[in-house]
């Protein structure tokens, strides 16, 4: 661990972070965009347990990251039923087939 | 109970009890689902019914209370000291002996016993009134001012409530079947007229009609049982509001809304001098109490003994000027420094003719008569009450009442309005053809009989009169009624004739009526007693007091002749009302055909009134009745007045009277009879024919037919010159007022036409362009909102890219 510089982590976390944000912007399927969204957070999760290490912030960053963990859980949760209930109205989860709220 | 608070009791039950009737009546129309129940008139019957019996009995209770002292009295002479001669010895001992026992029948403390004490050793010996008099209730109190409703109770009183209750209740029965016709819920009024020409329908009002009935008889019992000058003026208003209801009761005739205005407004006129006569008293006086009033714990004196004291003088101080008050002891009333309180003498006349001009206008006097006759618009049991015991009776009631306060001056000039009254009216209803107008006029000119009496001290001559004339007139007037009812609301005499067959109840109580008032009966004794029907004995005492008048005040001439002259016209135009009704041949054979005789219950109140009407006055002047009503006439009448100043009038004393009374009574018989023949000759034989007279005399017939003129007078001095005011009133209205009133509206326009330029330009136009402003701008928006999901996350994304390369290009420090 000790050769392991906080650049390879941010690096890593960055991966997460554009791959998270590629598949939300080019997956149809809401699934997909879920596993995006989870990308995009854990990304995020990544650059905080590092920093905690790394930089002066210390323990309060991790816990930050716990709570990420939680309301992701929660996000998924909801989302799951928004998906449902999607597919319940419109036998389908394609997103552009959500556009009803467009101007 | 003391006499007093019985008589009180009694009384107020029998004031009452038509005020509970009225209350209860009024809204019979809300508690019967339809108009056929004749509930209302029951209703009312037994409340007048029951207020007949409850004055019977106070009258009983006031007999035995005091022994009917007034009937043991026999004719009495005051010592009036240049004519009197004391012939009649025998009398002194009788006449004292009400003395004592009414001393005896007026102990309570709070009747005040009108009481002359005379020296025993004079020899005066009138006989003393007894008088309860007290306080129902104080309306207010403003410091000295009391207001209350007070009661005085005379045997005047008395037989003015058995009068007014016994015949108010044959004219409410007799009203239950004249009334029938109103007892629908379709009633049509054949008088009255839509604009379409078409006859008015209305519902019924037989409940309303006997409600109204009530309430007239509750007023004038009011009247009659007031206290106090100022409680005679509320009940003579709400007798004078009654009539206006009762006149006008058929409200969809005009000629019937026209007669009750002007009976209203005629009455105004009189008692605007009422008004008058009330400051005057109330100023000079401090108090309306008739008689002695306790306040704080003090007598205070009423009217009757601040004026004539306890001798029924009138004290003048010595310049003549002024009249010095005295209590009921005839002693002086001082002021706080001691001096006599005393009232200008003018203030004194100026009073008592303000309470007469009452008088005038309730009791259709002249110049205010015109409206009495228009009054017979009103159904006709309102006629016969309005003529009898209420309305007219109550002006002459209170002239009575108030002759104490009545300076010879006053008294001689209600003598020329009797005077005038009763020759004018007499002389219309010569040439009048509406049977109901012959009564009416016949009503004024005895109205003015009475005043011409009370005028000439005949005091109980004209009181007597009042009440024999209500017996005989209100049964001539259902009579009257009780052919118009049998001949289908047909008015006119020349259409009559020969009814007599037809409807032999009404035309004999009719005839006992004519007789009564013509005072024709000749004098014939039966049990002891003088017999003849009662106008001859009230008539004939007035006529002697005119005679007995005119020869101690040789200047008066008329105030004898013209009632002599009167009498005969009198029995003339009854008589001729009579011939022209009953008896001759029918002159409208298809309408004679058709009458019938009135049903039982409208003949059987003619029954007992016809009764009344010939033997209320039995006896004459030893009767019943002319002995009750003296037992009141207020102290020093009887005794006479010789020359008072400052006019120099002698009243005559009873003795005067006395002296001339059998001579009167044949001129009076004389003139009747006369009368009666022409009126036979003229109209029951074919001897003469009374439309040759009329051509013979088309001028003079001309002015009486348009009575005097004096509607015409009116018209021309006040009604038209009101007219052109009313008109530049107006004028000035319509030109000034309007025009000023149409400038401000006009501004008001303008004002309102800028604002709304103003609204519609700038505050439209700024609300109208934030809201074009907004709605674009929302517009060009929307475009953002494209609804595609992952189209936002490319914003996002390329957002944040942004926002990093913008801090590294702005914070490149960092």
């Amino acid at each position: 661990m000790e050769g392991i510089s906080l650049n390879s982590f941010l690096f890593v976390g960055a991966i997460l972070f554009v791959s998270g944000i590629v598949c939300m912007a080019t997956k149809r399927n809401l699934i997909g965009i879920l596993m995006g969204v989870e990308l995009v957070l854990n990304g995020a999760n990544v650059n905080l347990v590092a920093f905690s290490r790394y930089s002066s912030i210390g323990i309060d960053a991790k816990f930050i990251a716990l709570f990420v963990i939680v309301l992701a859980a929660a996000e998924a949760a909801v989302a799951l039923a928004i998906a449902l209930s999607f597919y319940n109205n419109h036998q389908t989860i394609d997103v552009d087939q959500a556009d009803e709220l467009q101007g | 109970m003391t006499t007093g608070e019985v008589l009180k009791t009694l009384l107020t039950i029998a004031w009452l009890l038509p005020l509970a009737g009225f209350a209860i009546e009024i809204f019979a129309g809300y508690w019967q689902k339809n108009r056929f129940s004749m509930a209302a008139a029951k209703m009312s019957v037994i409340c007048i019914g029951m207020s007949f019996i409850f004055s019977l009995l106070a009258l009983i209770q006031w007999g035995l209370a005091t022994d009917w002292t007034a009937l043991a009295a026999t004719e009495h002479h005051g010592d009036h000291a240049a004519a009197v001669h004391h012939e009649e010895a025998g009398n002194h001992a009788k006449a004292h002996e009400p003395h004592g026992k009414e001393e005896h029948a007026n102990t309570d403390h709070h009747e005040k016993t009108a009481h002359h004490d005379k020296d025993e050793h004079e020899e005066k010996h009138a006989v003393v009134p007894s008088t309860f008099s007290g306080r129902f209730y104080t309306l207010a109190d403003f410091g000295k001012l009391k207001l209350s409703l007070d009661y005085y109770i005379d045997s005047l009183t008395l037989i003015m409530f058995t009068m007014v209750t016994l015949i108010a209740t044959c004219i409410h029965i007799f009203a239950m079947g004249y009334m029938s016709d109103e007892l629908t819920n379709d009633y049509v009024d054949h008088q009255a007229h839509k604009s379409d020409g078409s006859h008015v329908h209305r519902p019924g009002r037989y409940y309303q009609f006997f409600a109204f009935l009530s309430l007239f008889c509750f007023s004038m019992l009011g009247l009659v049982l007031a206290g106090n000058i100022f409680q005679v003026f509320v009940f003579w208003e709400l007798v004078g509001i009654c009539s206006y209801l009762l006149i006008g009761f058929y409200t969809e005739r005009k000629t019937a809304n026209v007669a009750a205005n002007k009976a209203f407004i005629m009455n105004r006129v009189g008692d605007f001098g009422f008004l008058i006569g009330l400051m005057v008293i109330w100023t000079w006086f401090g108090t309306f109490s008739f008689t002695t009033s306790e306040l704080n714990g003090h007598d205070i004196p009423g009217i009757f003994e601040m004026v004539r004291g306890n001798d029924g003088a009138i004290s003048l101080t010595e310049d003549g000027n002024s009249m010095i008050f005295r209590d009921g002891e005839g002693h002086a009333l001082k002021n706080e420094d001691g001096s006599n309180r005393t009232i200008p003498y003018t203030l004194l006349v100026v009073a008592g003719l303000g309470v007469f001009g009452g008088c005038i206008g309730k009791s259709a006097q002249f110049p205010l008569q015109t409206w009495l006759p228009d009054a017979m618009e009103g159904p006709t049991p309102v006629s016969a009450l309005v003529h009898s015991a209420t309305m007219v009776a109550a002006g002459v009631y209170l002239t009575g009442r108030f002759y104490p306060v009545f300076t010879p001056e006053v008294l001689l000039t209600i003598a020329y309005i009797g005077c005038i009254t009763l020759f004018v009216a007499a002389t219309i209803a010569v040439v009048a053809t509406d049977i109901k107008r012959v009564l009416a006029y016949s009503t004024i000119s005895q109205l003015g009989y009475m005043m011409l009496a009370i005028g000439i001290s005949g005091w109980v001559a004209g009181l007597f009169h009042l009440i024999t004339h209500a017996f005989f007139k209100s049964l001539m007037f259902l009579c009257s009624g009780s052919v118009i009812h049998g001949c289908h609301h047909e008015q006119e005499m020349p259409k009559m004739g020969g009814l007599l067959k037809k409807m032999p109840v009404t035309a004999l109580t009719m005839l006992v009526g004519v007789i009564a008032i013509s005072g024709l009966a000749i004098p014939f004794t039966i049990f002891g007693m003088k017999f003849a029907f009662s106008g001859y004995h009230s008539k004939d005492a007035i006529v002697a007091t005119g005679l007995a008048y005119m020869r101690l005040n040789p200047s008066h001439i008329f105030l004898f002749f013209v009632p002599l002259v009167t009498a005969g016209i009198t029995a003339f135009y009854m008589f001729r009302l009579w011939f022209y009704t009953f008896l001759g041949r029918p002159r409208d054979q298809e309408m004679h055909d058709h009458v019938h005789e009135s049903p039982r219950i409208m003949t059987v109140p003619l029954l007992v009134l016809a009764l009344f009407a010939a033997g209320c006055a039995i006896g004459g002047e030893s009767g019943f009745l002319y002995k009750m009503l003296i037992h009141s006439e207020p102290a020093g009448v009887a005794e006479g007045v010789e020359a008072f100043a400052p006019a120099m009038l002698t009243l005559p004393s009873h003795h005067h009277i006395h002296a001339v009374h059998s001579e009167a009574g044949i001129y009076a018989l004389i003139a009747a009879v006369t009368g009666m023949i022409i009126a036979y000759i003229l109209y029951a034989t074919p001897l003469v024919d009374p439309g040759e007279i009329k051509r013979q005399f088309s001028g003079l017939h001309h002015f009486l037919v348009e009575k005097w003129h004096f509607d015409t007078l009116y018209d021309a001095m006040f009604v038209k010159p009101m007219h052109i005011v009313a008109s530049w009133c107006s004028a000035i209205d319509k030109k000034l007022f309007d025009s000023i009133l149409h400038g401000f509206c006009a501004v008001a326009v303008k004002i309102a036409r800028f604002d709304r330029q103003f609204d519609e330009k700038i505050v439209d136009g700024l609300v109208e362009t934030l809201g074009d402003v907004t709605f674009s701008v929302g517009r060009s928006l929307k475009v953002l909102q494209t609804g595609k999901l992952r189209q936002y996350i490319m914003f996002i994304a390329a957002s944040v890219v942004v926002l990093f390369i913008l801090a590294f290009v702005l914070f490149p420090s960092i």
